[in-house]
């Protein structure tokens, strides 16, 4: 297979070495050396590689520029939270300190371009330099102009220099309104079973042999294949479980060999992982603290989302109350609910036609302020002043996330909110003030 | 000021040096309007050390209480940091997680504040010098959030470390161009510092082996309330910090007050799997709030008391509005300064010593106040003739019973606790909690009236004699143990006469008794009872079985239980009396909860209607006092406009409403309403008219309309 990584210009020792190190993806390696071309030729101006989560993009460009010791900056662009850094960054790798130092205090782009041309007078390129942007979708949040200027950089600066943007996002997602540079478009496709079954076994543990691991990596991709091809996330599952599935062989019961009797083992232990620690309802720390405990002991730890109980000053759950059934109730059967002397009114002919759907599959509904104030204070059982820490206390379920506030935060007059909780959390407040919510509920009418 | 100069211009006068030493200090705000100026002074006194104390016993039992959480936190740091050195196969192989910490503190967000100082300091002490908080009302954005976190680790080291201040001097720079602040910059200023500790540089002082021992000491990053964070940053900030945690060990601690699913509300899978979460849950502030108020209420070292009515507010305030012990302590603070300041008296609401010396200096007006107490009255009322008018009359006489009288109310509060408490401990337990679940609750109802009175006293009473043996006899052992940690000489009576009771309990146990063919003989018409069907049959039987039962002979167990409860009944009686029936209470009993209620709880809607609709409220002028419900027609614009105004419907129309304010305007001016000139609007009127109504609308109470141009839409509910 390494007789597939055969370039004219690079070494080829130094070509074998990347081989190596790029398991199952020799082809995607093999397409990009070709489109890079010898070092010192000019190469395409940008390519936009793209793939899912742990699909081995960064990995590959990382091997290639390392081992091939090619000229690169590599640029994360969650990281600049300003474009000053991005290209700060990329001077400073190219160039030195002192090209760095040479921007402006903000700089804009043509500063950046300016800085570049100099300093690349000065050193001219004898390779090619590689610009390698990770999480390049974030590049559209920034200045509409970025990113077409970086992608065709190279006529910009008259430097030997490619763009290599990495993203998650295929290209239509990315392409600018007043159109731009095509870029080269290469995609990684996703890990096959078989290749995360080879790419995993390689990390074998030093105390046990190749095939016991690869039969415990079979075991495993068994049971998560179906969830997750993040290969990050398996070697890490992986990590944890494997001293679970050593314990019979350590116990001497079973030999390395018997694996149907290491599957029965683990397997249950293992759906258990997919449940807790893969969603990190259990952290990683405790999930193997647990496996060294009893099994009886372990059933004691609760996941994250199993704490949901939220005590609530008293006033605080009646405003929560009367929030949720402004959000789920139309403003017309306030009426009904609320007024004495209401009448009977029909569910059926009372009602337009969108009304009838149910209002919690629709989800919650803006409120005014007076809206919430009426209700709570007909909900409230006794008589409340309306004093500054019942306002407050609205203010505080808007921190706290209860309630979302919908209009601007300037706006003073009529604010307007919603309820964001859910049913059962409500029914939860509700039962500790012996308030029945679902008899006030239009949808349970 | 008159200056001497003949020509005009402006003069500069500066301020005399004297008059600038005049700013108030404490005390002179304090003697200010205060009643009484002479005592003022110690008053002052009494009250700032009352204070102290209350504030260093918060802070103690703060501590103590936030003692075990902290603790555990912070082995949570320590050993992540440890873990991270060790390198085996299965740490390789991990995927590198962020170690955080999700500390649930409850809902009260003006408490943690105080945890979360502590949790630094003693993160500093003792793990790691490299602590920041942010919080989330200073991040708005990513970059920010990013140089607050740079700023602080970097600086605190930089303040502590005084060799380090040429590397202050080369970093500054770097900081202060804040726009290229990443967290590579962090990584190299981490790897110079640790560098630096671990080739040990000699002239170290401070406590610099802890640090060497583990040369990576975390990087924590604290985040004070998590829910207000912006996701979209934080989830950024989390995504680059895990690009560098193998060359930087941080380290997170997110303060959450709602639930720890806000975690998975805001982080999707692809960020919060970066993160090795553990949850460290807080004491709840109910919890809190009990111990303080049994540390600070419910005791007798401190002589400043609340009555019923303010102890109540202020609980309610805890319980309906913000569950915040920070409040609750500010409340206790306001009251303490409002009872120094208002009642002259309070000079003997100290220590008993420094108390029976002060009322050796009452002055004359002093004593006059005493003898208009009511409290002291009632005392008086029941004395004989002959002392009544001695009391009346004799200055020293006064005095002399005055300083019994303090003896005898010191007496009370200790013997009123541990009473109160053994009361509690009885009742606490028993099925639907008749007198309240929390000593606060017995407390309250003990404040208001004499508590054996109360129906709800009665049938826990009743309660406690269905108790089984072994509940009684441990519950009078708790007893036993509260009552042993009080000197007075009344409890220790108490306490020789309850460990007797026990002792005979004890020895029931040994000698076996009869009870069983008693039994036997109350057994056997429940068991004819589940035979029969009949109603008329049954109420017979249940009947006979009453009779029976009242016939029956008291067993020794329940001659020695009704001893017993009749033991706590007469204790509870002697000593559980309000507080009003002491005479002298006023000096320690802080009792007005309406001052306490609207300091606390203010009704800013409620005063601006009282303002609008009965001007003289607030500005006491004669003219404006009018009858119920009107206003009178010489009040301010603004108040006939609102008057008016609350007569129409949704929307108001303008014209309208100018007419018919000009008409009280008028009429006010006593112009004749037949004259030619009645009912026209000159300029003046109007722009009085409309500034009133813009007032309103600045207010509040209305706003304009798109509906129809000239009219304005009323904001408050009632008009329609």
């Amino acid at each position: 297979m390494t007789a597939l990584l055969q370039h004219p210009g690079y070494d080829e020792e130094r070509l074998k070495g990347v081989a190596e190190k790029l398991p199952c993806r020799e082809v995607q390696a093999e397409m990009l050396l070709s489109l890079m071309g010898q070092p010192h030729q000019y190469s395409y101006p940008s390519i936009l590689i793209y793939g899912h989560r742990a699909s081995g993009k960064s990995h590959v460009m990382h091997v290639l520029m390392k081992e091939l010791e090619l000229p690169h900056a590599t640029v994360s662009c969650v990281e600049c939270v300003s474009i000053a850094l991005l290209f700060e960054q990329v001077l400073l790798s190219f160039f030195g300190c002192d090209a760095a130092s040479l921007l402006p205090r903000s700089p804009s782009l043509s500063d950046f371009v300016r800085v570049y041309r100099q300093q690349c007078s000065q050193s001219p390129a004898k390779q090619t330099r590689y610009i390698v942007m990770e999480k390049a979708e974030l590049l559209r949040d920034t200045d509409a102009s970025l990113l077409s200027a970086l992608l065709r950089l190279q006529e910009l600066v008259g430097d030997n220099v490619t763009v290599i943007l990495l993203s998650e996002i295929a290209w239509d997602k990315f392409r600018p309104n007043t159109g731009c540079f095509e870029p080269l478009l290469l995609h990684f496709p996703d890990y096959s079973k078989s290749e995360l079954q080879q790419i995993l076994s390689q990390n074998v543990h030093p105390s046990y042999s190749a095939g016991f691991y690869s039969a415990y990596i079979n075991i495993l991709l068994g049971v998560f294949y179906s969830v997750c091809r993040d290969l990050r996330e398996l070697r890490h599952l992986a990590a944890l479980n494997f001293s679970k599935f050593c314990e019979p062989l350590a116990e001497g019961k079973v030999k390395e060999t018997d694996t149907h009797k290491l599957w029965k083992h683990i397997e249950p232990h293992l759906k258990k992982a997919m449940q807790t620690v893969y969603l990190r309802e259990v952290s990683s720390l405790q999930w193997e603290q647990m496996q060294q405990m009893e099994e009886k002991e372990a059933g004691a730890l609760r996941g994250l989302s199993a704490h949901t109980h939220v005590e609530l000053p008293y006033y605080s759950k009646f405003l929560l109350i009367a929030a949720y059934l402004a959000s789920y109730n139309p403003a017309r059967t306030d009426k009904r609910f609320f007024l004495k002397h209401h009448g009977k009114i029909r569910k059926t002919n009372f009602l337009k036609k969108n009304e009838k759907t149910s209002n919690h599959l629709l989800g919650p509904k803006p409120f005014p302020l007076d809206r919430l104030l009426a209700i709570f204070y007909s909900v409230v059982d006794s008589r409340v002043a309306p004093t500054a820490s019942i306002f407050s206390q609205i203010s505080s379920l808007v921190t706290l996330q209860l309630l979302a506030q919908v209009s601007h935060d300037d706006q003073l007059d009529a604010p307007k909110y919603k309820c964001a909780v859910s049913l059962d959390f409500i029914c939860a407040i509700s039962r500790t003030v012996n308030f029945d919510i679902v008899k006030y509920l239009y949808d349970f009418l | 000021m008159a200056t001497s100069s003949v020509s005009k211009g402006c003069f500069v006068f500066k301020p005399s040096a004297k008059k600038k030493k005049k700013t108030l200090s404490l005390e002179s705000y304090f003697v200010q309007g205060c009643e009484d100026a002479e005592s003022s002074e110690t008053r002052f006194r009494l009250c700032q050390e009352l204070w102290d104390k209350i504030k260093t016993d918060t802070e103690v039992l703060q501590d103590e209480l936030n003692r075990k959480i902290l603790d555990s936190l912070l082995d949570f740091t320590r050993k992540c940091s440890s873990t991270r050195q060790n390198i085996d196969w299965a740490s390789q192989m991990r995927a590198s997680e962020i170690p955080t910490a999700a500390l649930m503190l409850g809902v009260n967000i003006p408490d943690h504040d105080m945890t979360f100082q502590s949790l630094s300091d003693m993160l500093k002490q003792s793990v790691s010098p490299h602590v920041a908080s942010v919080q989330a009302k200073e991040c708005g954005a990513l970059k920010h959030l990013m140089k607050k976190v740079l700023e602080r680790l970097m600086d605190t080291v930089v303040v502590v470390d005084d060799e380090d201040e040429e590397e202050n001097v080369e970093t500054s720079p770097r900081v202060h161009r804040s726009v290229h602040c990443s967290l590579g910059i962090l990584c190299d200023w981490y790897a110079a510092r640790t560098k630096k500790s671990a080739t040990g540089t000699p002239g170290k002082k401070r406590s610099s082996q802890v640090r060497d021992e583990q040369q990576q000491p975390p990087v924590v990053i604290i985040f004070k309330d998590l829910e207000a964070f912006n996701p979209r940053v934080l989830q950024d900030f989390i995504l680059i910090c895990s690009q560098y945690i193998d060359r930087l060990p941080l380290t997170f601690i997110f303060g959450i007050a709602t639930s720890p699913s806000t975690i998975q509300h805001m982080l999707p899978h692809s960020v919060s799997s970066l993160l090795c979460i553990e949850l460290f849950q807080s004491l709840s502030c109910t919890q809190h709030l009990a111990t303080v108020i049994d540390k600070l209420i419910l005791t007798s070292h401190i002589a400043f008391k609340l009555n019923g009515k303010v102890m109540q507010v202020l609980i309610g305030v805890f319980l309906y509005h913000d569950f915040s012990v920070r409040n609750f302590i500010k409340g206790l603070q306001l009251a303490l300064l409002e009872h120094f300041h208002s009642q002259p008296l309070s000079v003997l609401c100290c220590k008993k010593k420094k108390a029976l010396f002060n009322v050796t200096q009452l002055s004359k007006p002093n004593l006059d106040r005493i003898r208009q107490l009511p409290s002291f009255k009632r005392y008086v009322e029941k004395q004989e003739a002959q002392e009544q008018v001695n009391l009346m009359t004799d200055d020293s006489h006064l005095k002399e019973v005055c300083q019994q009288l303090i003896k005898d109310l010191h007496k009370y509060h200790k013997n009123y606790y541990p009473i109160l408490r053994c009361l509690h401990t009885l009742t606490s337990s028993l099925p639907r909690y008749p007198l309240g679940k929390q000593i606060r609750e017995l407390h309250l109802i003990c404040l208001a009236n004499n508590v054996w009175e109360n129906e709800d006293y009665q049938s826990a009473m009743k309660l406690v004699k269905m108790l089984a043996k072994g509940e009684l006899v441990s519950l009078l052992q708790k007893c036993v143990e509260i009552l042993q940690l009080s000197k007075s000489k009344k409890m220790k009576n108490a306490l020789v006469q309850l460990e007797e009771l026990l002792a005979r309990f004890k020895q029931l146990d040994t000698a076996t008794e009869m009870t069983p063919t008693v039994e036997a003989s109350i057994a056997s018409p429940i068991k004819n009872l589940r035979k029969k069907t009949d109603l008329f049959q049954l109420q017979k039987t249940l009947l006979e079985m009453n009779e029976s039962r009242r016939a029956k002979r008291l067993s020794p167990f329940e001659n020695l239980r009704n001893e017993a409860l009749e033991f706590i009944d007469n204790l509870v009686k002697s000593h559980l009396s309000p507080p009003e029936s002491q005479p002298l209470y006023e000096v320690c009993y802080y009792s007005s909860s309406t001052t306490v209620r609207r300091h606390l709880n203010a009704t800013p809607r409620t005063s601006i209607q009282a303002a609008l609709s009965n001007p003289y409220h607030y500005l006491q002028n004669d003219s404006l006092k009018s009858e119920d419900g009107t206003v009178s027609n010489a009040a301010p614009d603004i108040c006939i406009a609102y008057k008016l105004h609350l007569e129409c419907g949704r929307l108001i129309n303008l014209y309208d409403w100018l007419e018919a304010y000009s008409t009280v305007v008028l009429a006010a001016e006593g112009n004749d309403p037949d004259s030619e000139h009645f009912g026209k609007v000159d300029e003046v009127k109007h722009a009085r008219f409309i500034r009133a109504v813009s007032e309103l609308e600045f207010l509040g109470f209305i706003k304009s309309t798109k509906q129809k141009t000239d009219h304005v839409a009323r904001l408050t509910w009632g008009g329609c």
